[in-house]
């Protein structure tokens, strides 16, 4: 069950850390089993979305990791390609217990929800013709278009506070050739990736000097 | 549909499509309608709205949309297939890429990418609410139920689930 031989462990397996009242040490390392069920119960409870549920356990209930150790695991999973969830418990699982850890988070954040979504696929291609089910569908449909622009609005308030033209301009832009204009992501990720990325140097070099 | 195999159809489509999907599995629902819909016309507009709808519905990631799209092309292989093959490749990514950095911190690139990413993620999640709009909200009474939410959603701290089965109880009495 357990993989000794767990290459990105960052803390010494053979510390016992005995003090679970002091809030910066570690609780000792999950075995498999235990991390496999955290994602698969923190998964579970994400309806419309993991990640505060993700946090919580990870940093608040279990103490597997400090706040910033999350921050930094975060963000280097938010500007990696793929859905940022799904990556942090690769990352996370691994460097607790190697790459054994790694599946057990992955599998354990993906299998339940996969099952039940499939359950839910074959229940919707046999009765989603159904009048009653399609108006609730319909109704479900348009709650969830609202609440995602609740959470568009929420991620952009910072940006409008700060009233960065350029910014502005760059979402603007990348808002209009997806959602008008309908044009491929690659080809539009091509252009505004190099673009922001040079935008962003520029504006800080020109506030350090 | 097509005479190619279609989980390899799948697993193509949506390996490449995670390796571009950066700022999450919201900012790639504008390609996953896109590719879904316009080009191999897996789904209709409604399946895919009903899609989304049943993958916010349900736990889980909200990648997850991929499972009922893999599903509708290719039955159980398919649903699988595409769920590994848009989850699997980046996990597997961050995986080295996490072992590479083991200080993420020491250089200043990761966090100046990241700034740079944020207001193109913000502009793709605001794409994706257009298109689901536009495919959802063909009445006015529709229209304001999302607006209702999306304003409601914004200024308390209500669990959106409240909301999602408002909305199936609008759906379901038929006001919407």
């Amino acid at each position: 069950m357990s993989t000794d031989s767990a290459p990105a462990a960052q803390e010494p397996d053979q510390e016992p850390d005995q003090e679970p009242d002091h809030p910066a040490t570690h609780a000792p390392p999950p075995g498999l089993v235990a991390l496999f069920l955290a994602f698969a119960r923190m998964s579970l409870a994400g309806f419309g979305g993991v990640l505060v549920f993700a946090r919580h356990a990870i940093v608040d209930q279990h103490r597997w990791m400090t706040a910033d150790e999350f921050n930094e695991t975060f963000a280097l999973c938010h500007f990696l390609p793929g859905p940022n969830i799904v990556n942090l418990s690769m990352v996370f699982g691994s460097r607790l217990r190697g790459i054994a850890g790694g599946v057990a988070a992955f599998t354990g954040l993906l299998l339940p929800p996969t099952v039940i979504m499939t359950v839910l696929a074959i229940i919707y291609a046999r009765f989603g013709d159904v009048e009653v089910l399609r108006r609730i569908l319909a109704g479900i449909s348009c709650a969830a278009v609202g609440l995602l622009i609740a959470v568009v609005f929420r991620m952009m308030m910072p940006l409008l506070k700060r009233m960065d033209v350029v910014v502005l301009t760059l979402m603007l832009g990348v808002f209009v050739a997806i959602g008008v204009l309908r044009l491929p992501l690659q080809a539009v990720l091509l252009v505004a990736i190099p673009i922001s990325i040079g935008v962003t140097y520029w504006v800080r070099r020109k506030v350090a000097a | 549909m097509n005479s190619e195999n279609p989980i390899w159809a799948l697993i193509s489509t949506f390996g490449l499509m995670s390796l571009f999907a950066v700022g999450g599995a919201a900012a790639a629902v504008p390609e996953m309608h896109r590719i879904a819909v316009d080009v191999h016309h897996w789904m209709t507009e409604k399946q895919f709205a009903d899609a989304y709808a049943i993958a916010q519905l349900s736990p889980g990631p909200n990648v997850l949309i991929v499972t009922l799209i893999g599903y509708a092309v290719a039955g159980i292989p398919g649903a699988l297939a595409a769920t590994l093959a848009m989850c699997l490749p980046t996990a597997l990514l961050a995986y080295y890429v996490s072992r590479l950095l083991s200080r993420p911190s020491q250089s200043r690139w990761p966090a100046l990418i990241q700034t740079a990413l944020v207001p193109l993620s913000i502009g793709l999640m605001a794409a994706s609410a257009l298109i689901l709009a536009q495919s959802t909200d063909r009445t006015f009474a529709a229209l304001l139920l999302t607006a209702a939410v999306a304003v409601l959603a914004s200024v308390s701290r209500i669990n959106p689930l409240w909301l999602l089965l408002a909305g199936g109880l609008f759906g379901f009495a038929g006001i919407v």
